[in-house]
């Protein structure tokens, strides 16, 4: 193998965006017809990498080589050209459309002038029986399975003549039973000499499927490895880092006293469970960390419980009352805080004042509101006292937030979240994109909001931030609570290996 | 000074677009062999004669009520492109009801304004039910039901509404409304009635101001057209959002048309004036969906028409001054775009250079 140049060879790609370097020096070789998985965390740098790989961004430097020769891709066109195809995580299917509209929707095969559906189906026909991926190109996409429109997106992907395959979380949608059949399907196209770049954050499903693996961490390569030659926990640890926290001994304030109390709570998207009997507690002066890979639950989890998606199983009950049916209005004045895990997309109104930011969320409350009026007064006099408190760096109360740098506005958050005094805090990726400063910061004022006696649900990615702040700590995989851990006790990488199923509950 | 700066940055809207439409109207005319400086004389000195000043304010007052109803939708990105069809039907309604009730004239004038906003929301209200329930996106709805007023207004006044036939009488209209229900003028400008709804639509202009800037409900609306994710997290319901604004869209556009029923129709007749929710769609572009923007667009948009009326008479074609209002609402947009990205990029300026002040002076305090 190693007298033939790699299909596809990446090499010291860097790609910043503002404030953030996403890839930094990144090698990858892919040899010709063999699965190579990329794993790594969120944020680590995966979907930047492939993005470069497919045209969709430029590096700021470094190369990209297919079969020894250097390639320049101004655009996906570019790509597909080369042969690359990619099959995104969400599909993009137009689903009133029949499978055969659909694979040649944007390559639309013509003759004279007009479409030649004749060909296109016989091609498809071939395609699908060839590659294993079988395919009626007569159907109509909405009547089709998850797993049957994944394979509409391959053979798309197939008819416009690429032999290097992008698969993006391709499991993530996918149901037990699916996963086998697209595992063979993998491999069936491995056969008939199509390369495949699998990306995951599944370490069992890499070890099954992958002929070699590539991790990232920080936007760093970190490894190429073989999947004989490792372990899932070897493998975790390399995702994870083996820079160890420092967990902080510290009294616990955890009391009896249960504010936030989940039961049963169940949420369906479309055939599949997002959320499935999630039941915990959380007691005044307690944070319970729920520690998983993004796309498990966590969203459904949190949207459950500030009132946006209606639970189809179980109930929420917030100090004794019950509040499964009160709209999200209610559950805010009624104490439940949210520090969204997309601070500008849900958090903020990046064009308006400070001062209406503050009041986001508040808005029915005092000093924000007197009865059915704004009071801009007491309004600009709270965003003044929490640009001190809270030590926002910004000129004043009427600058707009977009002004603010993303540490300065996860401060504004977090302020206006807790001087509104909650009895429950909800805190998603509280800390994420931000930089070292106000990353200490934010840790502290979780700190002191437990101290207050908050109930705090801290959901995140970063294990040192759960492990350091949690008082209880739960491992979300695939919709589940599957563990419990103890925070005091347990290291990221054995937390890394229940997060990515490498460890099953009650093994440890 | 920072402050001027800005404040002359967006000067250049209005002057920019100004400026823009005399000049791309001076092509048009020279290239159909008129003289632009003779049109534009005629109409200057056509346009500030005092009946014009009046007759101006007269155009402008359902503009700027139609404006306003545009707007709010606008300001929580729902597109009521069925202001049109919910004035139109409201005024038919308002009249036939004002004509058929006798009450003591302020009352009357309050009753018939109440019919015409009630109607107004009713009609929009469709358009939002349909997108709450159903999705149905509400450009497609109100443009649906625009049509379907158009045939429903022909069909009740022919056949329900109509005044019974006078003698001789072939005017299709509805029956006059008492002098109880009308609103005599509020002054004469060069014997031309200035008609005296302009107060009630100042009023409206100011409430719709305090609605949307000082409420709670406006701050709501606001917020949901800027980052609607966030107005959802932060307790606002989408769809009673929707809704509410709908129903207050059409209830303001309901009033469209009662400047020209109560001043100077008193019933609804075929030669009551269309299209105006369509021009409201650009009075509230070009007013950048602010009252007071609203109404400055409305006079423009009322002089032009105005003084339009002369070159008629000169054998100009006075179709020229369409182009002219296109320009004005292509240039309004673009520089309004061009100005926005320049006060943005110098603000956050401002405030890294402030921030970055701040934290200097911190860190002296510290060490």
């Amino acid at each position: 193998m190693a007298e033939r140049a790699p299909a596809v060879e990446l090499k010291g790609i860097t790609k910043t965006f503002p404030g953030v370097v996403a890839n930094d020096d990144v090698n990858l070789a892919v040899q010709p017809s063999e699965i190579h998985a990329v794993v790594g965390e969120n944020g680590a740098g995966k979907s930047t990498l492939m993005k470069i790989l497919y045209g969709m961004l430029r590096p700021d430097s470094g190369t990209i080589l297919m079969d020894g020769h250097e390639v320049h891709f101004r655009s996906p066109k570019d790509a597909i050209a080369a042969g690359i195809g990619m099959v995104h995580q969400h599909f993009m299917l137009a689903t009133n459309f029949t499978v055969l509209e659909n694979v040649v929707l944007g390559s639309e095969p013509a003759h004279a002038g007009a479409l030649d559906f004749g060909r296109a189906r016989a091609r498809i026909r071939e395609l699908s029986e060839s590659h294993g991926v079988p395919l009626d190109p007569d159907r109509l996409t909405e009547d089709l399975a998850v797993g049957e429109r994944q394979r509409v997106e391959i053979v798309k992907v197939l008819f416009r003549g690429a032999r290097i395959l992008i698969l993006d979380e391709p499991t993530a949608v996918l149901v037990p039973q699916e996963v086998v059949e697209l595992f063979g399907q993998l491999r069936e196209l491995k056969e008939q000499g199509v390369t495949i770049i699998f990306i995951s954050h599944k370490l069992d499903e890499v070890l099954e499927i992958a002929d070699s693996i590539t991790v990232i961490r920080g936007g760093h390569t970190v490894k190429t490895v073989k999947p004989e030659d490792v372990t899932a926990r070897q493998l975790a640890e390399l995702m994870v880092g083996s820079d160890l926290p420092i967990p902080e001994t510290r009294e616990s304030t955890v009391t009896e006293e249960v504010l936030l109390s989940v039961q049963g709570l169940g949420v369906r998207v479309g055939e599949r469970w997002a959320l499935e009997d999630a039941t915990f507690d959380i007691h005044h002066g307690e944070v319970v960390g729920i520690a998983g890979v993004e796309g498990n639950g966590q969203r459904e989890l949190i949207e459950a419980l500030i009132g946006l998606r209606k639970p189809d199983t179980g109930t929420v009950v917030l100090a004794g009352t019950d509040m499964t049916e009160w709209s999200t209005r209610r559950r805010r004045e009624n104490g439940l805080g949210y520090i969204p895990e997309d601070r500008q997309g849900r958090g903020l109104l990046l064009p308006s004042p400070l001062w209406e930011n503050t009041m986001l969320g508040h808005q029915t409350l005092y000093p924000f509101a007197r009865g059915p009026w704004i009071n801009k007064k007491g309004a600009r006099q709270q965003t003044e006292h929490l640009i001190h408190e809270y030590g926002v760096m910004t000129p004043g109360p009427d600058t707009s937030a977009l002004a603010l740098s993303g540490g300065n506005q996860q401060k504004l958050i977090v302020g206006r979240e807790m001087t509104a005094a909650p009895k429950v805090l909800i805190a998603a990726q509280p800390t994420r994109g931000i930089d070292v400063g106000a990353q200490a910061a934010v840790w502290e004022l979780i700190r002191e909001a437990r101290a207050l006696g908050l109930a705090l649900l801290l959901i995140s990615a970063d294990l040192e931030e759960l492990i350091g702040l949690s008082d209880t700590l739960y491992v979300i995989l695939r919709g589940r609570l599957v563990a419990e851990v103890d925070p005091a006790a347990v290291t990221p990488e054995e937390l890394g290996s229940y997060m990515t199923g490498a460890t099953k509950a009650g093994a440890a | 000074m920072k402050r001027w700066r800005t404040r002359l940055l967006w000067l250049l809207v209005p002057v920019s677009a100004i400026v823009l439409a005399v000049a791309v109207s001076s092509l048009v005319l020279l290239s159909i062999g008129e003289s632009p400086v003779d049109a534009f004389r005629s109409m200057f000195r056509y346009g500030t004669q005092a009946n014009s000043v009046a007759s101006m304010i007269n155009r402008a007052v359902p503009l700027f009520v139609a404006g306003l109803a545009v707007a709010i939708g606008f300001k929580m990105n729902l597109f009521n492109i069925g202001v049109e069809g919910q004035y139109r039907i409201a005024t038919l309604l308002a009249a036939a009801a004002g004509a058929a009730v006798t009450l003591p004239a302020p009352l009357h004038i309050a009753f018939i304004m109440l019919v015409a906003m009630v109607v107004g929301a009713a009609w929009a209200s469709i358009a939002g039910v349909l997108k709450v329930k159903r999705g149905v996106h509400e450009v497609v709805s109100t443009i649906m039901l625009n049509s379907i007023a158009t045939g429903l207004v022909a069909y009740l006044l022919a056949n329900h509404l109509r005044k019974p036939a006078a003698g001789s009488e072939l005017l299709i209209a509805t029956p006059q409304i008492p002098p109880s229900g009308q609103l005599g003028p509020l002054t004469q400008l060069g014997g031309e009635d200035l008609r005296s709804f302009l107060l009630l639509a100042i009023v409206l202009g100011v409430a719709v101001y305090v609605l949307i800037w000082r409420t709670r409900f406006g701050y709501d609306l606001r917020a949901s057209g800027i980052n609607p994710d966030a107005a959802r997290v932060s307790g606002v319901d989408p769809n009673k959002m929707i809704m509410r604004t709908m129903l207050l869209s059409g209830a303001i556009a309901g009033l469209i048309g009662m400047s020209d029923l109560f001043g100077f129709f008193h019933a609804y007749t075929l030669d009551v004036p269309t299209g105006i929710g369509f021009d409201g769609i650009a009075v509230a572009l070009v007013g950048l969906n602010h009252p007071v923007g609203i109404a400055i667009a409305a006079l423009v948009f009322g002089w032009v028409d105005r003084a339009a009326q002369i070159l008629d008479l000169q054998g100009v074609p006075k179709e020229v001054i369409i182009i002219t209002k296109g320009v004005i609402i292509f240039s309004v947009v673009i520089a309004y775009e061009i100005v926005r990205r320049l006060v943005l990029s110098q603000e956050v300026k401002t405030a890294a250079e402030e921030t970055r002040r701040l934290e200097e002076e911190k860190e002296t305090v510290a060490a």
